[in-house]
């Protein structure tokens, strides 16, 4: 099964082009949509299963010999995200049937999602950097389409900031990989590794590294780069900005952290250290953001900002307990992004309303959606036994390791600010004087809840199965440690 | 020879970033046009300007140019042809939409607080 890895890609993109045959069939698009991220997701598992037992898996395109043909590497972390990202968009995926719209599934909504699942899969497993980029390509094609679909004044007016954006990121990318290749002559991720480590890391490279650095950057959102993400992700509706908050930001993050723990590891003392001030600045900068805004989105739009800075805290800190806390927290927040959007956006549909003022009381008619979003909170806070703890363990052990005291102290703080503003909308929406709600249908809250729980389950699973998930977790930090395991799986054939 | 190629990015990039930077939505679709003329000339010139050897690899031949610059700016424009008709497409609907092609008055009021 040479082609395994492939799947999760493929089989995505395969139903997203049969589903621009039947645009107008609402009930065939639910469908087909929904058999398709169920099967990538199958697939995903088996790659899962096949890369814990045999190691590292890799394709190289067309038979060419490694370094020349494009070679799709799959390793745990590759692996393990891919999972995480299919199984979000079939919550995401149910969730849209019911608070979606006709009209938006009737033009392209659900081809648009698994197009971009196909190209955030491919940029979670090639092992090409231009392939890379020509996927984020594919993925950032596809969220102009969500982002902007509907039409509405807020939509169209945020998405060309959104476009203009990704567009000058994506020239620098370009620009960037241009400059790289001048230098070492190759786009395959571990033969640019090895010519690295044969010159020995000039001057040259650790400017390519902060250029790199840049591009990843603005599409992962660290601070001072993440200023386009708080006005853009607040305009689609909730289950695009569930998706884009889930897994856009975390390509950008994956990028960063392949590229840091396979290219740039002979001058750690100026790349990670810049890597790290940036990570608190970005927490830092995601707190007082979270503090400061009434409106629901904000709030947890600015706490995809501080997860950013939280995960490449971890990444920057170069040793064991800080990169498997790095993955622990990306899973976790991905799949606690998810429900958490979800359920605002419940929130959203019962009260008619995003302002927290406009709110209360919610409780007493509401009560199961009161508790599945206090879960969700302290899950995202990092209370044990839920999700967000160990990683959070993890990256402030990481960091007492490698000396970083005052980095881990701002880590530890940012959970309570995390806490405070997570709670504000439970005191908020949930208790006080009950307000005048809309009328609604009591069977699509219904519909709505069952993704949102299932996906809250999902979270606290993950926290309390942490011991038999860290076999999985130590398979994909050994790789990120050690270069050498990911460049003999792709050049040792 | 690359280093006029190197001059003509330059002015590329200036033209870009200023066209960027100006209020008018349609100045700024051609800045980002030009942005990616900028970063494709880039690669052709970073690969190497390879002068009049071939690009190929054959017996007895020790003399080529490198096609891998070509296959990348192939892809690059291609990209950069697709997102410059979207964001046409999505300046005119903006246009028709808000009456206005000025990116001031596109800040966005601030209906939360």
């Amino acid at each position: 099964m040479i082609n395994l890895l492939l799947f999760p890609i493929i089989i995505p993109f395969l139903f997203a082009i049969l589903l621009l045959f039947f645009k107008e069939n609402v009930v065939m698009q639910r469908v087909l949509s929904v058999i398709g991220v169920t099967l990538g997701l199958i697939a995903s598992f088996y790659l899962l299963i096949t890369i814990k037992a045999e190691g590292v898996q890799v394709v190289t395109l067309g038979s060419w010999p490694a370094p020349f043909g494009i070679s799709m590497v799959s390793d745990m972390l590759s692996a393990l995200l891919v999972t995480t990202t299919l199984l979000i968009t079939l919550f995401v995926i149910i969730y849209s049937f019911t608070s979606i719209g006709k009209e938006r599934e009737r033009f392209f909504y659900y081809p648009a999602i698994l197009f971009m699942v196909t190209g955030v899969n491919g940029a979670f497993t090639t092992g090409d950097i231009f392939n890379m980029f020509v996927f984020f390509e594919v993925l950032l094609i596809a969220s102009y389409l969500l982002i902007v679909l509907g039409g509405e004044k807020k939509q169209l007016r945020e998405s060309i900031k959104y476009i203009l954006v990704n567009i000058v990121s994506s020239a620098l990318f370009v620009i960037t990989v241009a400059y790289l290749y001048s230098v070492v002559g190759t786009l395959n991720m571990a033969d640019i590794s090895v010519k690295i480590t044969e010159i020995g890391q000039p001057g040259i490279i650790t400017v390519i590294a902060v250029l790199l650095l840049i591009v990843f950057g603005i599409k992962g959102s660290i601070f001072p780069l993440y200023f386009w993400l708080p006005g853009s992700y607040a305009a689609p509706p909730i289950p695009v900005l569930a998706l884009f908050g889930a897994l856009l930001t975390k390509v950008g993050i994956y990028a960063i952290m392949r590229t840091y723990t396979l290219f740039f590891i002979h001058d750690t003392g100026f790349t990670h250290e810049i890597l790290m001030v940036l990570s608190i600045l970005t927490i830092i900068a995601g707190c007082i953001g979270a503090l400061a805004y009434f409106d629901l989105k904000q709030i947890i739009i600015y706490n995809i900002v501080i997860a950013v800075g939280v995960i490449l805290f971890g990444a920057a800190q170069m040793n064991e307990a800080g990169i498997s806390g790095a993955i622990f927290y990306l899973i976790h927040d991905m799949l606690i992004k998810g429900a958490l959007f979800l359920l605002i956006g419940i929130i959203i549909y019962v009260t008619g309303t995003s302002n927290l003022r406009k709110m209360g009381g919610l409780m007493k008619t509401h009560a199961p959606l009161g508790w599945f979003y206090l879960i969700a909170a302290f899950g995202l806070a990092g209370i044990p036994p839920l999700s967000g703890f160990v990683g959070k363990l993890l990256i402030a052990q990481g960091a007492f390791q490698a000396g970083n005291v005052w980095g881990s102290i701002i880590i530890l703080a940012s959970s309570l600010v995390v806490l405070l503003s997570v709670m504000r909308i439970f005191i908020y929406a949930f208790w006080g004087e009950p307000v005048a709600l809309p009328k609604i249908e009591r069977k699509s809250y219904a519909q709505l809840m069952f993704p949102a729980i299932v996906l809250v389950v999902l979270s606290i699973l993950y926290g309390i199965g942490t011991e038999w998930l860290i076999p999985y977790m130590t398979d994909a930090t050994n790789v990120l440690l050690d270069p050498s395991i990911y460049i003999d799986a792709v050049l040792g054939e | 020879m690359e280093l006029l190629m190197a001059i003509l990015i330059g002015i590329l990039f200036t033209a870009a970033v200023y066209l960027i930077l100006s209020r008018s939505l349609i100045k700024i679709v051609i800045g980002t046009g030009l942005l990616s003329h900028g970063a494709h000339l880039l690669i052709l010139t970073m690969g190497g300007l390879g002068g009049a050897s071939p690009p190929v690899l054959a017996e007895g031949v020790t003399d080529f140019a490198d096609p891998l610059p070509q296959a990348l700016i192939l892809t690059a424009i291609v990209i950069s042809f697709g997102v410059t008709a979207f964001m046409l497409v999505m300046a005119y609907r903006a246009y028709a939409v808000h009456k206005t092609d000025d990116m001031n008055q596109m800040k966005g009021n601030d209906e939360h607080d």
